[in-house]
């Protein structure tokens, strides 16, 4: 094939999915934004994203901000800056690794689960079924699950930024010798609230992103197992490169103020 | 008199597959048409066009004299209202105990409380003989049979207008199938709705239908009553009801 049609090609397809992701998007906040709701189903996705991912998001923080502290120590120590170990921690964990570790852990566990869960029910016509009930799917499936994960998410950074900032603590006065109340306060002292604000706004964002995914494969999914397989691969990937993206951008805006 | 249900000139393509090719179907109030034809000869997609599942490329749908498509979109609730469906795999919600599936639109979109959706859930399953000690199963629980009895008491619950069956007795051995079968007709009678089916299954047509009309490569090939479908004179019916390989319908390999 012409190198410059398999080009063309690839764009106009990237850019046709862009604009599918973006309707969807659209439909989908438009259901969060007008009645009716399905509470019942919003706290049903309450539970299953937001308390069901506290053990594997507490256990990821604890041990990055754990290795995090011995990383710090080691690279502070090449110029006498030990130190500052627990300031640098703290602002890592909270503007950058709290929110984004949290999000990528949603991204496997939560963006895979719907998709499976929609995708599963496109196979079997149940989203079909909910239509021929005078039921809207994006009332019913796609809202409950972005309202969820948008609503959750800061709530899981706020307890990744905690732990995290609690393991760097743990490894420096058991096995580096710094003192616990002087770390404590170094840490409090240091950090302003706009540290952990930008950190739950963009975790937010990071909600809606791994959530749409989920959502957006698991609801166009086609082609049986098979289907709801790729389904759920496209959603993981697509969320975690996704995060990474929103987080460069969100990041380079929030700094420029 | 105003057929209920119309489908007029019906086109529908997906790629380059034609699948429909301009189906005029009209289905007067009250009567039960079945629509019978090979795999992949496009029954499927006329069931689901009917019902706004699928949009047509082509063609229009008329319910009750009103074109689907002048029909804004704020009121397609309203419409789907009117109708039920049986799908072919029951499309029970598992996240749902049975009552809760049969409740489902009661519960959801008619705003009737738990309690008394319960209760008309609960009386709609004992109609398809199922027990009340049934409602509060999940549906994975339920045998194949069940579940389609399960799908037909959520159609009906509502007391639609028309209904749509979609290969009701796919996947039922031969004394479930007619179990089904005498369950359609009685419900449908019961309402005095107007039921569209398709089928492969000759024994579910010629029990359920008031007419028959044969679905071939995106065409109606014959329509007719019911009674009349073994000596229809028309060689694609002939060579379907016997189950001939030979004849004018070629298997596509």
């Amino acid at each position: 094939m012409n190198p410059v049609q398999a080009v063309g090609r690839s764009t106009i397809g990237l850019m046709r999915t862009a604009g599918q992701v973006a309707i969807f998007a659209a439909r989908g906040l438009a259901a969060c934004v007008s009645a009716p709701w399905f509470a019942g189903q919003f706290l049903r996705q309450v539970v299953a994203i937001g308390y069901l991912s506290l053990p594997v998001v507490g256990l990821t923080a604890v041990f990055t901000g754990a290795a995090l502290a011995l990383n710090i120590y080691t690279g502070g120590g090449r110029f006498n800056a030990e130190q500052i170990m627990p300031q640098i921690v703290a602002l890592g964990i909270t503007r950058e690794l709290g929110p984004v570790l949290a999000a990528l852990m949603l991204a496997g566990r939560v963006s895979a689960a719907i998709a499976a869960e929609i995708g599963a029910m496109r196979a079997t016509e149940q989203i079909d079924a909910l239509k021929t009930l005078s039921t809207d799917p994006f009332r019913y499936l796609v809202a409950p699950r972005l309202l969820a994960a948008i609503l959750t998410l800061p709530f899981l950074t706020a307890v990744a930024d905690t732990i995290g900032v609690a393991g760097g603590f743990m490894v420096a006065t058991q096995t580096l010798g710094f003192s616990g109340p002087l770390y404590v306060q170094n840490t409090w002292n240091f950090l302003t609230p706009w540290d952990i604000q930008s950190g739950l706004i963009k975790s937010a964002v990071f909600g809606f992103i791994v959530a749409l995914m989920g959502a957006y494969h698991g609801y166009n999914a086609s082609g049986g197992a098979r289907g709801v397989g790729r389904a759920t691969t496209h959603a993981v990937v697509s969320a975690a490169i996704l995060v990474f993206a929103a987080d460069y951008v969100l990041t380079s805006l929030f700094s420029a103020k | 008199m105003t057929p209920m249900l119309e489908l007029r000139g019906v086109k529908k393509a997906f790629g380059p597959k034609v699948v429909l090719d301009g189906v005029t179907i009209p289905v007067e109030k009250g009567k039960s048409l079945v629509i019978i034809g090979g795999s992949g000869q496009g029954k499927s997609v006329t069931i689901k066009i009917a019902i706004g599942l699928l949009q047509p490329d082509a063609g229009q749908v008329f319910v009750d004299g009103q074109d689907v498509a002048d029909i804004p979109q704020k009121e397609r609730g309203k419409l789907a209202a009117r109708f039920g469906m049986l799908f072919q795999g029951a499309a029970l919600f598992d996240s749902l105990t049975v009552w809760e599936n049969v409740a489902f639109r009661l519960i959801n979109a008619d705003g009737v409380s738990r309690k008394d959706a319960k209760e008309r859930a609960v009386d709609a399953l004992s109609r398809v003989g199922l027990p009340a000690s049934v409602a509060t199963l999940y549906p994975i629980e339920l045998s194949g049979g069940m579940q389609k009895r399960a799908g037909l008491a959520r159609a009906v619950v509502a007391a639609p207008e028309i209904i749509f069956f979609d290969e009701p007795t796919t996947g039922l051995d031969p004394i479930n199938a007619d179990v089904i079968n005498d369950l359609i007709v009685e419900q449908v009678k019961r309402l005095g709705c107007t039921a569209v089916s398709i089928t492969h299954d000759m024994a579910s047509a010629r029990k359920i239908g008031d007419e028959i009309a044969m679905l071939h490569k995106g065409k109606i090939v014959w329509r007719g009553p019911a009674a009349d479908i073994d000596h229809s004179g028309n060689p694609f019916v002939d060579q379907f009801v016997n189950g001939r390989a030979d004849g004018p319908i070629k298997v596509e390999a």
